[in-house]
């Protein structure tokens, strides 16, 4: 069992929360991921390891609260336990001699890319982050991430903060003004990496996204993750789940992210009132 | 008085109807008279052929000569001695081609229905007998295993009643591997894997799961920790696919991820929070135990039609002979000498069909089986909503890749001291599918046994004791 140490509620669906784990803390590096279990009937679940304090033992995970485990997790408070947290898995995100990024977040994919920003901050990299959000009320880590940044671009849907436009406008201005990257870095929703690595494809500046499909066991066992990359097969929670922008089929990662639509939403659903009983 | 049937006393079993509906075990077991009655069927043969057959030696003719006595525990003592998982085997082996194989009364006839007797006595010493629990005095050793399944498992038994202090390191969230993961509860109840784990537990084996060695620790950092040897029995997990166009279409699945939904994470359970395809028509390419396991699993889960699409004949059929039977039993279609070249998406990118070729089977390749060879042009398309591929599995690169100087086959199966199961590391050991690949639940824990009389006799060794056989 594995000590919920500290809840924030970042924004009215995104949640941020401190997990005792000590041997996950120990290993963990920005890209990498943790499979959990709210309880012993529950889903395995894939989350990004968005912090770590190693001296502390605690590992940092930052949630959108999108179906049924997740809002399970979300009415979990300090002090109660989770089933199961397994990590770290995944390839942690290559950063080694990378002197100036472009780090690219959208929603709660900034969660993801928060730690490698900082880790290329660390390391003495110049920082240029571009998040998008639908509006004002969803933005997350506008301060954690200013403070790890040589440049903050803030795009919103609607235009209630920021600038109005998506993070592929401010790119490509960046870009045009003559900024030049080593490397762009793109996690969010799928269509937007796959716009981002269009963009960048076309001015050849190498594009890593951060792919997050279905998972279950997360070692390599049952292949529900795979991609097809480059013309090949590829196992996200394995092989990635960092992988080059360019040879990603989005088309495809985007059919098979909807496989348990109809059943997530009646999940959603169930859990919801579940809840709404309870209260 | 020796019973002269020539058949085997037949198995109660759930109505093919009625268990293709459900996930209770489809076997129900022999009562005390079938298997008396069955058990006297044994010659008690003088050079015991059908324990050649056997790939741990079961005493096979003692144990049935006191189930015929009625002694039950005297036979079920007989068979721990050599079998750690009695209950499972006389489940899941595939006795045709092993211990019933050589029985002699198979000459004329039907051999001894050793797999079910060995089963009846198992579990009629687990309704019946409290084990003790012995909890040896400690010998002062760590030793640590990788993996939970029957390898591992039997590997930490062994050392932990010599008095080691064991710990088995799971990377999931279950200890019991396939046993739980692929193997269906309606084949093997998940109370009898657990109880063979609490067994363990009672006697000191520490079981740590959400442990994926090579990403939490590694092996070397186990050593490091105090472990003076270690057993990695960390299986064959990783799925193979064929590489055909639409592979990765929405309802294409791995036989290992439809199987771990389901019995892993109990997706036939109505209100499991984890998801499955509720599919209509399903094709099941493979012809092992892994697919008729998956084929059966979808026509419980509620599929209208369920097809095996196997390249080679009914023959040569790799899967245990009853669970074919069983299959058949339960309705699933069987399409032999086919093979898969295409799967059909729709516009939403979901399975709508596949197309296959018709086979026939040319010269015995290296394996001895008739290679099958593609009839050109007998292209058709099978009407299907979900694939599912049980065409074979490999070890996982994990291990291999995170612990320098650990050697490894091409295909990834590790390399041991075939009498030791030592690896080309000093104090690893290894054994069961990960060495061997894709094998059978005795085979692994005969595994297990030699790696943990191997260690015990390095260590003894260092202990400056005498090392025992
Ligand atoms: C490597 C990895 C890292 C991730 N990191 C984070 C993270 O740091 N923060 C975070 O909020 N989420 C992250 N995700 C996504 C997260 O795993 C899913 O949101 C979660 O599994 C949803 O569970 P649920 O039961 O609440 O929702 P469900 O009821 O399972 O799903 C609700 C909706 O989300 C979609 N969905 C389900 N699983 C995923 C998925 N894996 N990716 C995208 N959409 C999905 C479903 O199709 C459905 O529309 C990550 C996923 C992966 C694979
Ligand atoms: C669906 C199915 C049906 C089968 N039916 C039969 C049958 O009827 N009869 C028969 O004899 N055999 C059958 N088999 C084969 C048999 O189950 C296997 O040969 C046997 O389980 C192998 O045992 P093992 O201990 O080597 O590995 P496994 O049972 O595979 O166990 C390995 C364990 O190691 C864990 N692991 C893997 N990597 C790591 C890591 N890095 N760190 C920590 N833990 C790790 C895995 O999660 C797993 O729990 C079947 C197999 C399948 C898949
Ligand atoms: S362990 Fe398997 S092969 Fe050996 S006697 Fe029992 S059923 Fe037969
Ligand atoms: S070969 Fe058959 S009849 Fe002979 S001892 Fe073995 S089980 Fe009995
Ligand atoms: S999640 Fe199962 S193989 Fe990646």
């Amino acid at each position: 069992m594995y000590k919920i140490l500290k809840k924030q509620v970042l924004n009215p669906t995104v949640t941020l929360m401190e997990i005792e784990s000590p041997l996950v803390a120990a290993k963990a590096q920005p890209g990498q991921f943790i499979i959990l279990r709210v309880d012993a009937e529950g889903e395995r679940i894939p989350l990004t390891v968005a912090d770590f304090d190693r001296e502390q033992g605690s590992v940092t995970i930052i949630f959108q609260i999108v179906g049924a485990t997740t809002e399970k997790l979300n009415r979990l408070n300090p002090g109660d336990f989770l089933q199961d947290f397994v990590g770290p898995l995944g390839k942690p995100t290559h950063t080694d001699g990378l002197k100036k990024v472009a780090v690219v977040g959208g929603g709660v994919g900034c969660a993801i890319a928060y730690p490698v920003a900082k880790k290329l901050h660390q390391q003495g990299c110049e920082v240029h982050t571009i998040v998008g959000f639908r509006s004002e009320d969803l933005i997350i880590l506008k301060e954690e991430f200013k403070s790890v940044s040589a440049m903050y671009a803030l795009m919103t849907d609607d235009g209630s903060a920021g600038e109005k436009g998506l993070v592929t406008d401010a790119l490509r201005r960046l870009i045009e003004s003559g900024e030049r990257y080593d490397q762009v870095i793109a996690i969010g929703p799928l269509v937007m990496m796959k716009f981002v690595a269009k963009l960048t494809k076309e001015y050849g500046i190498p594009t890593v996204v951060s792919m997050n499909p279905i998972m279950i066991d997360g070692t390599g066992m049952c292949g529900g993750c795979r991609l097809t990359v480059g013309g090949q097969t590829k196992f996200a929670c394995v092989d990635g789940p960092d992988f080059d922008g360019f040879e990603v089929d989005f088309d495809e990662a985007m059919a098979r992210s909807a496989m348990y639509k109809d059943f997530e939403r009646r999940a959603h659903e169930e859990a919801c009132n579940l809840f709404k009983g309870v209260e | 008085m020796p019973n002269m049937s020539l058949k085997k006393n037949e198995m109660p079993s759930q109505k093919p109807d009625i268990r293709n509906k459900n996930f209770l075990e489809v076997a129900l077991g022999y009562t005390q008279e079938q298997a008396l009655d069955e058990a006297k069927r044994c010659l008690n043969c003088k050079n015991r052929p059908c324990v050649s057959g056997c790939p741990v030696q079961v005493r096979i003719p003692e144990f049935i000569e006191k189930t015929a006595a009625g002694d039950c525990e005297g036979a079920y003592q007989v068979i721990a001695q050599s079998s750690s998982l009695p209950a499972v085997c006389g489940r899941v082996c595939p006795q045709e081609n092993q211990c019933e194989k050589h029985c002699v009364r198979g000459v004329k006839g039907e051999p001894v229905a050793i797999g079910r007797l060995e089963r009846f006595v198992a579990d009629w010493h687990n309704q019946h007998k409290q084990d003790a629990v012995h909890k040896p005095a400690p010998n002062g050793h760590k030793v640590a295993v990788v993996g939970s399944g029957p390898a591992g498992l039997t590997c930490a038994g062994d050392l932990a009643r010599l008095g080691y202090e064991v710990t088995v390191f799971e990377a999931l969230h279950t200890a019991g591997g396939v046993l739980v993961y692929g193997i269906p509860e309606f084949r093997l109840p998940k109370a009898i894997v657990q109880k063979e784990i609490d067994g363990l537990k009672a006697m000191g084996v520490k079981i740590e799961t959400n442990m994926v060695i090579g990403r939490v620790l590694s092996i070397d950092e186990l050593l490091a920790q105090g472990f003076e040897a270690v057993f990695i029995g960390s299986g064959a997990g990783l799925p193979k696919f064929m590489n055909i166009p639409g592979e990765n279409l929405k309802g294409v699945y791995s036989a290992n991820e439809f199987l771990t939904r389901v019995n892993l994470m109990k997706a036939y359970r109505e209100g499991s929070d984890t998801p499955i395809q509720q599919a209509k028509k399903v094709a099941v390419v493979g012809g092992g135990n892994v697919a008729m396991d998956a084929a059966r699993c979808a026509k419980r889960l509620g599929a209208e039609e369920v097809t095996i699409v196997y390249r080679r004949s009914e023959q040569e059929l790799p899967a245990r002979a009853e669970e074919v039977e069983h299959a058949k039993e339960e309705g699933i279609i069987f399409e032999l000498l086919k093979n898969p070249t295409k799967i059909l998406g729709d516009e939403n990118g979901s399975v709508c069909g596949m197309e296959c070729l018709e086979m026939t089977l040319g010269e015995p390749d290296a394996s001895g089986r008739r290679r099958p060879v593609e009839k050109p042009g007998s292209e058709f398309v099978l009407d299907v909503d979900c694939v599912v591929m049980a065409i074979g599995t490999s070890p996982n690169p994990l291990i291999k890749s995170t612990t320098e100087g650990l050697e490894t086959q091409k295909w990834g199966g590790i390399l041991v001291e075939e009498a030791t199961g030592l690896t080309s590391r000093e104090n690893v050991y290894a054994g069961g599918d990960a060495v061997t690949g894709a094998a059978t639940v005795i085979l692994a824990m005969g595994a297990g046994k030699t790696a943990a009389g191997a260690i015990h006799r390095q260590l003894q060794g260092e202990m400056g004791g005498c090392p025992q056989a």
